[in-house]
């Protein structure tokens, strides 16, 4: 089961240090959150924290992190991985930007 | 690899492997870890362990292994060069190199000393007998528990903090113990007379023997050679096969001093913790800052968290001196002192004493301020009074219940229990997070964690609504002892920055700092974009001390009131739409009914704050949502004007002696969509039954006959605090006045997340009613300000684009087929 690179929208539908969700109907591990630092970097991952399930993709970015927004883990959008000492990764996606427009490697299936 | 490390490393050698020299590297590590090599030597053979803990250790009830801090391969990890049982014998300043005893030697570009202190010998005939020693490290105590296994009789020399905790570990080893003190009283540096006897009492209790007024004349040796007595001037020999001197310490500066740096008691030290060689940094006992010498454990976090930031070459941050407050860890008595204890003629003293359980509480006062105390037998307080002394509270207007303590105030959460030592290990400390004693206990001694911040960070606990603060702290200070290090008085806003609220208010006033971006430039925030934790106090600084001016960065607010609803624990809304005093209309609820029945909302609930809750909706259905309400957006989930609670008031009720429902709703019209610090509720009742509760509210107006009494800063959360009272007025337009005022300046003198009651309590309730009600121009300009800062301010729900609601966040992406 290979991913699939997938065009999800430009670059400037997405708010600065701010987020725009991948809807995943179906898929049990939940919608995908693609990020915009404030350098422009662009990250994807699972919207959901490993805390509790909190949706990543309504936290605060600063740097390339975000800050969940229901009990404030810090997660690091580049590798999934929580700060330290809390413990916990979510699953990362492949990020493209080419001529402005955002593509993500999503998990072939359900869409 | 990242940019720093492609760099050649500085070489950073540290001279000392306590708790001092270890600290700084993990704080420097935390923010540099890649800026140096580092070399660390210690003259004992151990890894770095915790000090304090020794006395336990003597006792039998830690071990050796359970005190150690950093294991070796923690050094390994981060790639440091431990040297153990090597002293160094020379630093030669000019080649920048450290000798040691073994030959070896290591160049560096930074050299820290953490060299400590020497015990103090007494200059006495016999002090290098066999059998003499002093109490300072893990050799120490191994001697002393090897001679406790083999000999009847031990004295112990000095009567202090260190002395006493020797003798109980002896005496707890079966050895006849005993103290004998130069001066009339035990701890004379520590406490009182009274306390000293109480203290005298209950180790007398424990089978301890003292000698007090008794100068040690010299130490006599028996026949093979072992000390066996010690005679005191007078005459008296006391049998003694073992001898603790625990008479003082005094820095350890031979080094220093040899290589030509500046020392009087200590070695010499700016507010960075630089010696007068600026590659030379000195830290812990062994440095005199501004005159003083620290023989305690908690100065070192303060100060190793600045002198690391230096090593970083950040630059920022300057250490001012610590107050230190004591705990004596001897276990079942209960003690604990700080500050000046002792008073005098322009001091007043608080005492409550009570020998027959045991219990003996001194508090020393000056200008209504806390300046010491001591505590015996009940020390459940002791941290609250360490942090009223440390932040100079006036307590002025607590002076007649202060010294009941802390504790019936009222904390909910912890079923009430603020004795954390007498709480069972099962039993739940953080009712937030679900943190048991236990937990917390063995957290704080396994990973050696000596700050609030280091529980909060590895348990959670005390690190949500805050309310179990002071057990936790009693929890430290239980396992740590007098070295538990209390947060410093001014708190820097986040990890980013070293400047505190006040300083950041401050600078965007005086500096006319507009943007985010330029706070940060301007303050010289260590990381560029800011943090989770500071974008919105500065956002909300900004837009508080120029509306209509500085430009709302709704990205550095919480997504509460970036979605203008509040988030639930599985990612929907709650809608909460303004009811205006909190009455409603049949078409008003008509409309709610059919948003419930369209979005197919799975729970309604009426509020607390006379509102209508719909609980459950999908992000994505939020906009449709306000627009079928058509109703005004509640601010439920800002940090802003919640509510206007009213009792029905003159209109219907046979008490009612104002119209409450009316003034409610001018109130909440006047106020909405005030953006504050924290969170701002308010009540108006119609006569002093108080059916709105106006009593814990941030400002409370009750009705009587002759007019309006107004209360400030009351809370019905955490911690229940009843509103103070401001003023009674005539009219209901003054009640307008005045409140606005007294929010206003809040709203500008307040520091982000700190509701009424905290900052009331912080200025004085005196300052308040100085600016809101004896100055009447003052007053109005206040009020003034406000209506300014609210004129045109858009309503989030109907007019977004005016309230900069990003709506595409409403929106999931939609795929390409």
């Amino acid at each position: 089961m290979s991913d699939v690179l997938l065009p999800v929208c430009r670059l400037a539908d997405i708010p600065m240090q701010g987020s725009r969700i991948i809807e995943r109907r179906g898929d049990p591990a939940g919608n995908i959150a693609v990020f915009r630092g404030a350098d422009d970097r662009v990250f994807a991952i699972r919207d959901r924290c490993p805390h509790r399930g909190g949706p990543l993709s309504q936290g605060i970015v600063f740097g390339a992190k975000v800050a969940c927004p229901l009990h404030n883990w810090t997660i690091d959008l580049a590798t999934g991985c929580a700060a330290a000492p809390d413990e916990g990764c979510v699953p990362t996606f492949e990020v493209r930007i080419v001529d402005g427009v955002v593509a993500v490697a999503l998990p072939a299936g359900a869409a | 690899m990242n940019a720093r490390a492609s760099f050649v490393r500085q070489r950073l050698v540290v001279v000392g492997n306590g708790m001092a020299g270890i600290r700084t590297l993990e704080e420097l590590l935390k923010i540099a870890p890649d800026h140096y090599d580092i070399t660390v030597f210690g003259a004992e053979p151990h890894p770095n362990y915790n000090r304090i803990l020794l006395s336990p250790v003597l006792a039998g009830e830690q071990t050796v292994d359970e005190i150690v801090l950093n294991t070796r391969e923690w050094y390994a990890q981060h790639g440091i060069a431990l040297r153990t049982g090597v002293a160094v014998t020379r630093i030669d300043r000019v080649r920048r190199v450290v000798e040691a005893a073994d030959g070896t030697r290591a160049p560096y570009d930074r050299l820290l000393l953490a060299t400590g202190s020497h015990p103090f010998i007494l200059p006495v005939p016999g002090a290098d007998l066999p059998g003499v020693i002093t109490y300072r490290d893990i050799a120490d105590t191994e001697a002393m528990i090897d001679a406790a296994g083999r000999y009847p009789n031990a004295v112990v020399i000095g009567g202090g903090l260190l002395g006493l905790e020797a003798a109980n570990g002896l005496k707890r080893r079966g050895m006849n113990v005993t103290v004998v003190h130069l001066m009339p009283w035990l701890m004379e540096r520590q406490l009182d007379r009274t306390a000293a006897g109480l203290l005298r009492g209950s180790l007398e209790g424990k089978g301890l023997a003292f000698r007090l007024e008794a100068k040690t004349e010299a130490l006599v040796a028996g026949d093979a050679g072992r000390v066996c007595g010690v005679r005191l001037a007078g005459g008296e020999t006391l049998p003694a096969d073992l001898v603790v001197m625990a008479v003082g310490i005094r820095p350890n500066v031979d080094l220093a001093k040899a290589a030509g740096l500046h020392c009087d008691r200590g070695i010499v030290v700016n507010d960075t913790l630089q010696t007068f060689d600026p590659r030379i940094y000195a830290i812990g006992e062994c440095v005199a800052h501004r005159g003083q010498v620290y023989g305690l454990v908690a100065p070192l976090f303060e100060m190793a968290k600045v002198c690391a930031n230096h090593l970083a070459g950040y630059g920022i941050g300057r250490y001012a001196g610590s107050q230190v407050s004591t705990k004596l860890k001897v276990t079942g008595i209960d003690l604990f002192s700080a500050g000046n204890f002792t008073g005098g003629p322009d001091f007043d003293e608080i005492v409550l004493s009570d020998p027959g359980s045991g219990v003996y509480k001194k508090l020393v006062l000056k200008d209504d301020r806390l300046v010491g105390g001591v505590l015996y037998g009940d020390t459940v307080d002791g941290t609250w009074y360490f942090s009223l002394l440390r932040e100079r509270r006036n307590v002025a207007e607590i002076r007649d219940r202060l010294m009941f303590g802390e504790a019936h105030l009222g904390d909910t959460g912890h079923q009430g229990q603020s004795r954390a030592l007498a709480m069972t290990d099962d039993a739940e400390v953080c009712g937030c997070n679900g943190v048991c004693k236990g937990t917390i206990v063995k957290a704080i001694k396994e990973k050696g964690l000596f700050t609030l911040d280091d529980v909060r960070k590895h348990t959670k606990a005390s690190s949500s609504c805050g309310s179990c603060t002071g057990l936790v702290e009693q929890l430290l200070m239980a396992a740590a002892g007098g070295d538990y290090s209390a947060p410093p008085k001014s708190k820097p806003v986040c990890g980013c920055t070293e400047r505190t609220h006040q300083e950041v208010r401050d600078a965007i006033r005086s500096q006319r700092l507009l943007r985010i971006a330029d706070v940060m430039h301007f303050l010289e925030w260590r990381s560029p974009g800011g943090c989770a934790t500071c974008r919105p106090a500065l956002n909300y600084y900004l837009i508080s001390t120029w509306p209509h001016e500085a430009e709302d960065d709704p990205q550095s607010r919480f997504i509460n009131e970036r979605a203008h609803a509040n988030i639930q624990k599985d990612g929907t809304y709650s809608v909460i739409p303004r009811m205006w005093g909190g009455e409603t209309s049949a078409s008003e609820l008509r409309r709610i009914a059919d948003v419930v029945d369209k979005y197919k909302v799975p729970t309604v609930k009426v509020t607390g704050g006379q509102r209508i809750d719909l609980l459950g909706i999908r992000k994505q259905d939020l906009p449709a949502v306000w627009r079928d309400l058509d109703m005004p957006s509640g601010h439920a989930y800002a940090k802003a004007l919640r509510t206007v609670k009213t009792c029905v008031g003159s209109e219907w009720c046979r008490f009612g002696t104002q119209d409450s429902t009316a003034l409610g709703k001018s109130l909440e019209r006047a106020l909405w969509r005030m953006y504050a610090p924290h969170k701002v509720k308010l009540a108006v009742s119609g006569c002093p039954r108080n059916c709105a509760e106006s009593g814990i509210k941030d400002v409370g107006v009750i009705g009587v006959e002759s007019g309006w009494e107004i209360y400030v800063a009351g809370n019905g959360g955490i911690k229940t605090e009843v509103a103070q009272f401001l003023a009674k007025v005539k009219s209901a337009d003054e009640v307008l006045e005045f409140s606005g005022a007294f929010l206003q300046l809040y709203r500008e003198e307040g520091w982000y997340l700190e509701r009424t009651v905290h900052y009331v309590g912080r200025v004085g309730l005196d300052h308040v009613k100085k600016r809101v009600v004896d100055d009447a121009e003052g007053r109005r300009a206040l009020w003034e300000r406000l209506q300014f800062a609210l004129d045109g301010e858009p309503d989030p729900w109907h007019e977004p684009q005016r309230a900069r609601v990003d709506l595409r966040q409403f929106e999931p992406l939609a795929l390409a087929p």
